[in-house]
């Protein structure tokens, strides 16, 4: 049933031909939009669509183009493959083990340092200012800091008369290792979300509360924590797909300072050995897309539980 | 205000002329980027520029830089562009591309021990000995296993530069407190497996620290240490077609044990090390003996500690010893002019080898190799006679300098040395380890 013209409500208009003023500004707005959907399709749609057809042939980087037709060959490879499953828990193990520190410790430090009214602005950058080195530089000052003997961090313990610790070496620390150095590499980013989300809550929030006899940390339970719902969200997704990428940081700190690689390789580590190292590319495809299709199940998963929950509150 | 936001259509003039500054910016824009798109190389004095890469940082890049300088003093020889570039998979893979997509480097340097992945892959240009010779980097100016070995099918794809092999630094005023020095103040020289642990245990007691010093916790390294004791027992790793293991599992086993015995029985090395941490620890006196290759000289040369080099020992009955040769290669694609221009680059190279020797390194070329000269730098010549006894690594597609069989058998030797496997699992991951590359299908 069509809704009368007369009525200035756009978007309850049921009819099927725009009027042309509306039919103009829909293609200007195209035309705005088609440089950035022509690089997009050029460099993001066409490579997805070419980099399918490489994993089903034994694509080489070397011999430029298709040598022979593998079909599911290189899926079938990679499923009976030991290091393709250890390198995928690697990135799954990385990932349970960096979200939380990174999650919780950028909202205590974001906390802190909303309520420094002195030179608020001097924390702000220090906690933010690892963020912007680059991967390079942090891995080479944390590879110095763990080294055995004579590293600052082994130095100390042996001076508190503790045991050292084989941080890059030893299998169980390594992975703790990575973590360390990614907490203090990316905290900031987080860190920097959070105290945006927590500047936004309106004090008369803080007063009402007070008001009705809530200390501090009843206020941070019932009123900034729930407040900041959407932030943490955005932090919490953003991280998790960040973490699933690992790679620089691990395999700069494997190259250039000793780290243990069989027990921290990430699975992009390893489409990197298998597809640049080995020239095989169409295998190195091959495990890129599974992973894609795992990410994309994280991310659907967790887009319906957070829009429910949205729906709910 | 009003009157900026005319009706749909029309623009007052204030509008326009920012439109026009963005329109100007856009255009700007376009431009330097569309010059900085034309080829950067131009042509210098009629001849072409040259780009060169290659892997050498440390030592031996500031080594390089002075024979660069050289060749851009000579008169009218063409410009040149070096790249460094970080040494193992890294380079390869750059190399490869570069190859690949058409804009390769006109010379680049390459491991001889690569050949069989770049060679057959037909990323380098077959050179024309006559034409070597014509510049006088032919055949008759290098030893004939030397030149051989710079050979795939039948082709030569690569003029050798040097032979770095492993080789045994040992500190002289550790040495000598520790009694291992003969009359002479040399080194007594050390036989078999026993021998050279009482001179680690002898150097460990003096130091406090380790015996000796050696990098585990690298790519590279325990390969090396591993292939130089295998093959002092004849011990062979691929069939000469690369397509069969043809290891002997005793004899593995036998250098695995002898490794772990170095970390976890005695402990006059550290299991932990990596490359960094070991030159440490030998040039601050921290460990008597340093196994690594001979291109760390200049570094300890540099820090004037009492030191010097003598050929690896002899641990289980030959004196072999693993060694790559660095080679100047042509990747494929470069175009005739450009080709002469390199190999004259190449000569000037060659000819300076001997700046190149300082390094530590064998000089592959022979008037250099021969010359009173390197005779006389001490402590290179003294290793310079196991240029015959190296050992290459085996050739395959998936062999050689920083590729994956070697970064993989060294990850299961460094577990080995570390503890967390067993010798005996040790043999079993490196032979499943192989014979997984060997059935991957080869990519060309």
């Amino acid at each position: 049933m069509e809704a009368p013209q007369e009525v200035a409500r756009p978007t309850t208009r049921v009819s099927s031909t725009k009027p042309a003023a509306r039919r103009r500004s829909d293609l200007t707005g195209l035309i705005f939009l088609l440089p950035f959907l022509i690089a997009y399709a050029l460099f993001l749609i066409w490579p997805i669509i070419l980099g399918f057809r490489m994993s089903l042939f034994n694509w080489s980087l070397v011999s430029g183009g298709a040598s022979e037709f593998l079909g599911l060959e290189n899926y079938r490879e990679l499923f009976g493959d030991p290091v393709f499953w250890s390198s995928m828990w690697h990135t799954v193990l990385f990932t349970l083990l960096s979200t939380p520190p990174l999650v919780l410790i950028a909202l205590v430090l974001a906390m802190l340092v909303n309520r420094v009214t002195f030179a608020q602005w001097f924390f702000r950058f220090s906690f933010f200012a690892p963020f912007v080195l680059p991967v390079s530089v942090v891995a080479l000052i944390w590879i110095w800091l763990f080294q055995p003997g004579y590293g600052l961090i082994n130095s100390y313990l042996t001076s508190l008369g503790l045991g050292e610790v084989g941080w890059l070496t030893d299998e169980n620390v390594a992975m703790i290792t990575v973590v360390i150095v990614t907490v203090w590499w990316t905290v900031g980013l987080n860190f920097v979300l959070y105290l945006a989300g927590l500047q936004e809550i309106p004090r008369d929030l803080y007063d009402a509360s007070a008001v009705d006899g809530a200390g501090a940390l009843a206020q941070t339970r019932w009123v900034t924590i729930p407040m900041l719902s959407r932030t943490t969200v955005l932090v919490v997704v953003l991280q998790i797909l960040a973490s699933l990428k690992v790679f620089d940081q691990i395999y700069v700190m494997y190259t250039q300072g000793g780290l243990n690689y069989p027990v921290t390789r990430p699975i992009v580590g390893y489409v990197y050995d298998q597809g640049f190292t080995s020239y095989r590319v169409g295998y190195g495809s091959a495990m890129s897309y599974v992973f894609f299709v795992i990410i994309l199940a994280v991310s659907v998963i967790w887009f319906a539980v957070a829009r429910r929950r949205e729906g709910n509150t | 205000m009003a009157e900026e936001y005319g009706d749909r259509g029309s623009m007052p003039a204030r509008r326009v002329s920012r439109r026009r500054f963005l329109c100007g910016a856009a255009v700007t824009l376009g431009g330097v980027v569309a010059s900085s798109c034309a080829p950067s190389l131009g042509i210098v004095g009629g001849t072409p520029t040259i780009k060169f890469w290659n892997l050498f940082g440390g030592g031996d890049g500031i080594r390089l830089d002075t024979m660069e300088s050289k060749f851009r003093h000579e008169r009218s020889h063409p410009g040149l562009q070096s790249v460094t570039l970080a040494w193992g998979s890294p380079y390869y893979t750059k190399l490869a591309m570069a190859a690949v997509g058409g804009s390769p480097p006109d010379v680049a340097i390459m491991h001889l021990s690569r050949k069989g992945a770049f060679a057959p892959a037909g990323l380098l240009e077959p050179l024309d000995p006559d034409l070597l010779s014509r510049h006088g980097i032919g055949s008759d100016k290098f030893l004939p296993r030397i030149w051989e070995s710079a050979k795939y099918d039948g082709k030569v794809y690569a003029v050798p530069l040097d032979t770095h092999p492993f080789v045994m630094y040992y500190n002289t005023d550790i040495c000598k407190k520790a009694g291992l020095l003969g009359p002479d103040g040399k080194l007594k020289t050390l036989e078999g497996p026993d021998d050279v642990i009482r001179a680690f245990e002898a150097a460990k007691k003096v130091t406090g620290a380790f015996g000796l010093s050696f990098y585990p916790n690298d790519p590279a390294g325990p390969w090396r240490l591993f292939y130089t004791l295998y093959s002092q027992m004849g011990g062979k790793v691929l069939s000469p077609d690369a397509k069969e293991v043809v290891l002997d599992d005793s004899k593995v086993r036998r250098v695995l044990d002898f490794m772990a015995e170095l970390t976890l029985d005695t402990e006059v090395a550290s299991k932990d090390s990596g490359y960094p941490d070991s030159v440490a620890l030998f040039q601050s006196g921290k460990a008597g003996f340093y196994w690594n290759g001979e291109w760390e000289v200049t570094t300890f040369e540099a820090a004037k500690m009492p030191f010097d080099m003598v050929p690896f020992p002899d641990v289980f009955g030959g004196n072999q010893v693993q060694a790559d040769r660095h080679s100047f290669v042509i990747p494929r694609g470069v175009d005739t002019a450009r080709k002469e221009a390199a190999l004259e680059f190449v000569n000037s190279m060659l000819k300076s080898s001997l700046t190149w020797a300082e390094g530590g390194h064998i000089p592959a070329y022979q008037p250099v190799a021969t010359s009173a000269a390197y005779k006389k730098l001490k402590p290179q010549s003294n290793y310079s006679g196991v240029a015959d006894d190296v050992v290459l690594d085996p050739v395959a597609w998936f062999s050689g300098s920083g590729s994956q069989m070697e970064i993989q058998a060294s990850a299961t030797f460094q577990a080995v040395m570390a503890g967390e496997i067993t010798p005996g699992q040790g043999v079993n991951q490196f032979r499943s380890g192989l014979r997984t590359l060997i059935e991957a299908p080869r990519p060309f």
